[in-house]
């Protein structure tokens, strides 16, 4: 075995329009944690598809344990010895764990599947990365981290020489992304090479040995991460200086109550209960938690897309009834999803008809479209945010998630909202991005708006929120004003039910 | 880049279309002056219409070009793109061009207006249908709600004197009467689809399949009716049947004898337009395209997905009802298995033109096409004396082919 257990040298890839993939390279040393960063677009999971058999390069060569290969399909990858861990998972809901583990490769005994085996092979499994889940229930019913755990466990059983993951903390608590790490560990020590994609630079910094850095297609270099710090690679990304991650706070929050919830709960027990919040006219009002404290059920029930079972919800000193989303729209709320894919974005409609959907009948006569005004809102809304599209004509999909963001900025701000909810506003989205969506939503403070903020990025909640509320598992565990909010205290109120 | 592209300004490109549409147009005045023989039949004619089809195309390109924007490449590339994209109309020139050499009987105006004339029924269904497959749905009622529209109003509408009425002693309605009950009863079974799809959920292919088999229940209960039994309805009123049956434009100067256009082409073609209109430039249809292209992110924006849902099944009902009205003036009669299948004529003819079962995308002139493309394939394969049963093979395999060419569009590697 040579230096490297694997080269991927001048590796080019185009797509109709794109260079997605600019002669790039990636050697990666037999157990050890290689780090692959890089902005939202800047080719990370176009490389690790190329190497997975996904996609097939236009160009350059992949090198594995010394031989040139050529990687066709996944199921090629995977008897390579590559396994992957995908950013989405897609797991087979109605099928148990163990089903969704050995698809493809279930242990067999004559003509049939062998279940026994299956559990018990699951159970060793299970218990080699130290992970308490019950081989035979419904992937459906698990939650999204420890459905991460258990794709991270899939890929593992594989024995893969590489394993790839792509983003595997996106859903995970802290205590679950250091139970990953321990796993990465112990996979390090049997001599499995990691190639680790994330965006969160503390993680980062941690566990990998060597980072590589790519941006817009192209390789920019290959450093060990003791010579990194977060600034050093963010400038290497970005190709530029970042001083400042959040712009410059330049207003002070009003004191009159725009948005009163008084004692809201939802019909499931187990959802947000006896909810209280005020929100200030002009301030950002974060809410921090961990995944699953329910703040997105809760912003959701005030904009009417869950049930409430008690509690009021005031608007300037008036009760509001809020039943479905019209309700919320005509009172003047807004909110941006977290999950912009599923429920945000119509990947298949035009930047034009995305913006304007949400505010439809304001373009019309009798139902009938007005295309001129249409089009001239959807354009000065998307100027006004910076929005970068070819045409007003391109499909969404052909966006990058920054831009397709500002374009759900532009379809929510033509409702003429008073109150914004943003809920993981920046997920997904680029360093350079992410600062853009930061200054959108001090301009929109400065127009005399408030803001809702959902972030379960710790910068983030204390870089921008003026007060802080923090939930955990369904309850407000209290309120930080933005000098009394540090990483410490915000972390205790997040996991005060937490044992 | 490529070596052998080559970038041509929209506009500009748009004159090869108009040229070609001259050449063409020329060939045809020297086919029909000077080297005129009768077995070319009205080809020089047929030639002019293409001719006119290009140069309005070129013309409208060149007037469109600021608002489309991009450039037009050629390479071999785009050549593929070209030929996938356009696979099933080249086929089916080809197989248009093979029949002539067969047949050049084929090679006749009043052939054209045939192939118009019986799209135009099944035009007015895919319509329909194409609402509910742009939702990601589909409606297998579709059929037996035209046979039920058809019974409905060809039983109120005989002549005075015919034997066997349905309703003897009724006196004669008139004409827009019965086709008013026939199209609301359509309207009502459209909106218990809605409804079961909207208010519970439910998927339209087992709502509607549900209301499939209660459309035909109910219209046969009807049809069963005494004095009737289960007879097939004749005797139909001259003036219903002039509803399908009229020709228009039809003149005779010397020998040349024009039989005229069926009311039914531009019948089907004003409802072509009205709901071009309604699926792009209102409200109700942005929102079918959002629900199908995303249903949650529909949901978000604040669409009243209940009521573009209910709006969907029961707008089709409504042209499933014309749809069977203007059917059996056709046919003159009517009877409970008229209309049977229907639908799945119309869905295949939907996807051949481009509409994705997985909904969000479709075009109502790809439907056109679609429907066309069936029309010309089995009445050219009558023509040269295909039989039925290989006729039903070709369509199938045309069905497989055309959606697999169609989605290689989509599947990137």
């Amino acid at each position: 075995m040579g230096e490297y257990v694997l080269e991927m040298n001048g590796i080019t890839k185009i797509f109709p329009g794109v260079k997605a993939l600019d002669n790039v390279s990636l050697k990666v040393r037999p157990g050890s944690v290689h780090a692959l960063m890089g902005e939202n677009g800047a080719g990370k999971s176009t490389l690790m598809k190329c190497l997975f058999g996904i996609y097939q390069e236009d160009a350059g060569e992949i090198i594995l344990d010394g031989q040139t290969v050529k990687i066709t399909s996944s199921k090629q990858a995977l008897d390579l010895g590559i396994s992957m861990i995908h950013q989405e998972l897609h797991p087979i809901r109605y099928r148990p764990v163990m089903e969704n583990i050995w698809l493809g490769r279930f242990p067999m005994r004559g003509i049939a599947v062998d279940k026994k085996a299956m559990i018990r092979e699951t159970k060793k499994l299970f218990e080699e990365i130290d992970l308490n889940i019950n081989p035979e229930v419904l992937a459906g019913t698990l939650s999204a981290s420890n459905l991460q755990l258990v794709e991270i466990a899939k890929a593992v059983s594989y024995n893969s020489k590489i394993i790839i993951m792509d983003e595997p903390t996106s859903s995970l608590t802290d205590n679950e992304t250091e139970h990953l790490f321990k796993i990465i560990r112990q996979l390090q020590s049997k001599g499995c090479a990691i190639i680790y994609i994330s965006h969160k630079m503390e993680e980062i910094l941690k566990i990998a040995d060597e980072v590589t850095i790519m941006r817009d297609g192209q390789y920019v270099g290959t450093w060990p991460s003791t010579e990194l710090t977060t600034d050093l690679i963010i400038s290497r990304m970005v190709g530029r200086d970042l001083t400042n991650r959040f712009p410059q706070k330049d207003y002070t929050p009003g004191e009159e109550v725009v948005l009163r919830v008084k004692d809201l709960c939802s019909p499931l027990p187990k959802s947000f209960q006896h909810v209280n919040l005020e929100l200030h006219r002009g301030e950002i009002l974060g809410i921090g938690g961990l995944v699953g404290a329910q703040r997105t059920e809760l912003v959701e029930a005030i904009f009417g897309l869950r049930a409430i079972a008690s509690g009021t919800i005031e608007k300037d000193g008036k009760e509001i009834k809020i039943r479905k989303v019209a309700d919320a729209k005509k009172n003047g709320i807004a909110l941006l999803t977290e999950e912009r894919r599923a429920s945000g974005v119509f990947g298949i409609l035009s930047v034009l008809d995305n913006t304007v959907i949400a505010s439809q009948k304001d373009f019309a006569r009798n139902g009938v479209l007005m295309q001129g005004k249409r089009y001239k809102a959807a354009k000065e809304s998307n100027a006004q945010l910076n929005t970068k599209t070819p045409s007003m004509e391109t499909l969404m999909q052909n966006l990058s998630g920054g831009n397709q963001q500002k374009v759900l900025f532009a379809r929510w701000l033509l409702t003429h909202p008073d109150i914004l909810i943003l809920d993981e506003p920046t997920r997904g989205i680029d360093v350079g991005a992410k600062y853009e969506i930061y200054t959108i939503m001090q301009d929109l403070i400065h127009q005399g708006k408030s803001i809702i903020m959902i972030s379960s990025e710790m910068p983030e909640l204390l870089g921008m929120a003026d007060r802080v509320m923090v939930m955990c598992e369904g309850r407000v565990t209290g309120v930080l004003d933005r000098k009394e909010a540090d990483q410490i205290s915000v972390m205790r109120l997040a996991t005060k039910f937490v044992q | 880049m490529d070596k052998q592209e080559k970038v041509i300004p929209r506009g500009k490109f748009a004159y090869t279309y108009i040229i070609f549409g001259i050449i063409v147009g020329i060939i045809g005045t020297l086919l029909q002056t000077a080297f005129y023989v009768k077995t070319l039949y009205d080809l020089p004619k047929l030639l002019w219409i293409v001719a006119a089809v290009f140069v309005i195309y070129g013309i409208v390109q060149i007037i469109k070009a600021p608002s489309i924007g991009t450039d037009v490449v050629l390479s071999p590339k785009s050549a593929k793109e070209f030929l996938t994209n356009n696979a099933i109309m080249l086929a089916l020139m080809v197989l248009v061009i093979v029949i002539m050499f067969i047949e050049p009987r084929f090679m006749q105006i009043q052939v054209a207006l045939d192939i118009l004339t019986q799209s135009s029924v099944k035009l007015i269904v895919a319509l329909g249908i194409c609402f509910t497959l742009l939702i990601a749905g589909t409606d297998l009622s579709a059929g037996r709600m035209v046979g039920l529209a058809g019974v409905i109003a060809g039983s109120m509408l005989q002549t005075e004197t015919y034997a066997n009425r349905f309703f003897p002693g009724l006196p004669q309605l008139p004409l827009f009467v019965p086709i008013l009950i026939a199209i609301v009863v359509c309207l009502l079974f459209g909106t218990l689809n809605g409804f079961l799809v909207a208010k519970y959920d439910m998927h339209p292919f087992i709502a509607t399949l549900a209301v499939q088999v209660i459309v035909f229940g109910a219209c046969s209960l009807y049809f069963d009716l005494p004095p009737n039994n289960s007879q097939p309805i004749g005797g139909i009123r001259p003036d219903y049947q002039a509803l399908g049956q009229t020709k228009l434009f039809a003149f005779q100067i010397g020998t040349f004898r024009f039989d005229g256009i069926s009311v039914l082409v531009p019948i089907a073609m004003v409802i072509c337009a009205i709901i071009w209109f309604v699926l792009n430039k209102t409200v109700f249809g942005k929102n079918v395209y959002a629900i199908g292209g995303n249903r949650e992110a529909a949901v978000v924006s604040g669409v009243n997905v209940f009521a573009t849902i209910m709006g969907i099944f029961i707008l089709a009902g409504g042209l499933y009802g014309i749809a069977g009205v203007l059917e059996t003036a056709r046919v003159a009669g009517a009877g409970n298995q008229y209309g049977n299948g229907y639908e799945l004529d119309a869905i295949a003819a939907c996807v051949v033109g481009g509409v994705s079962l997985n909904g969000g995308i479709g075009k109502i002139g790809g439907i056109l096409s679609g429907v066309l493309i069936f029309t010309v394939i089995q009445y050219g394969l009558q023509f040269i004396n295909v039989s039925p049963m290989w006729q039903q093979i070709i369509k199938g395999v045309i069905i497989a082919v055309a959606v697999a060419i169609d989605l290689s569009k989509y599947r990137r590697k």
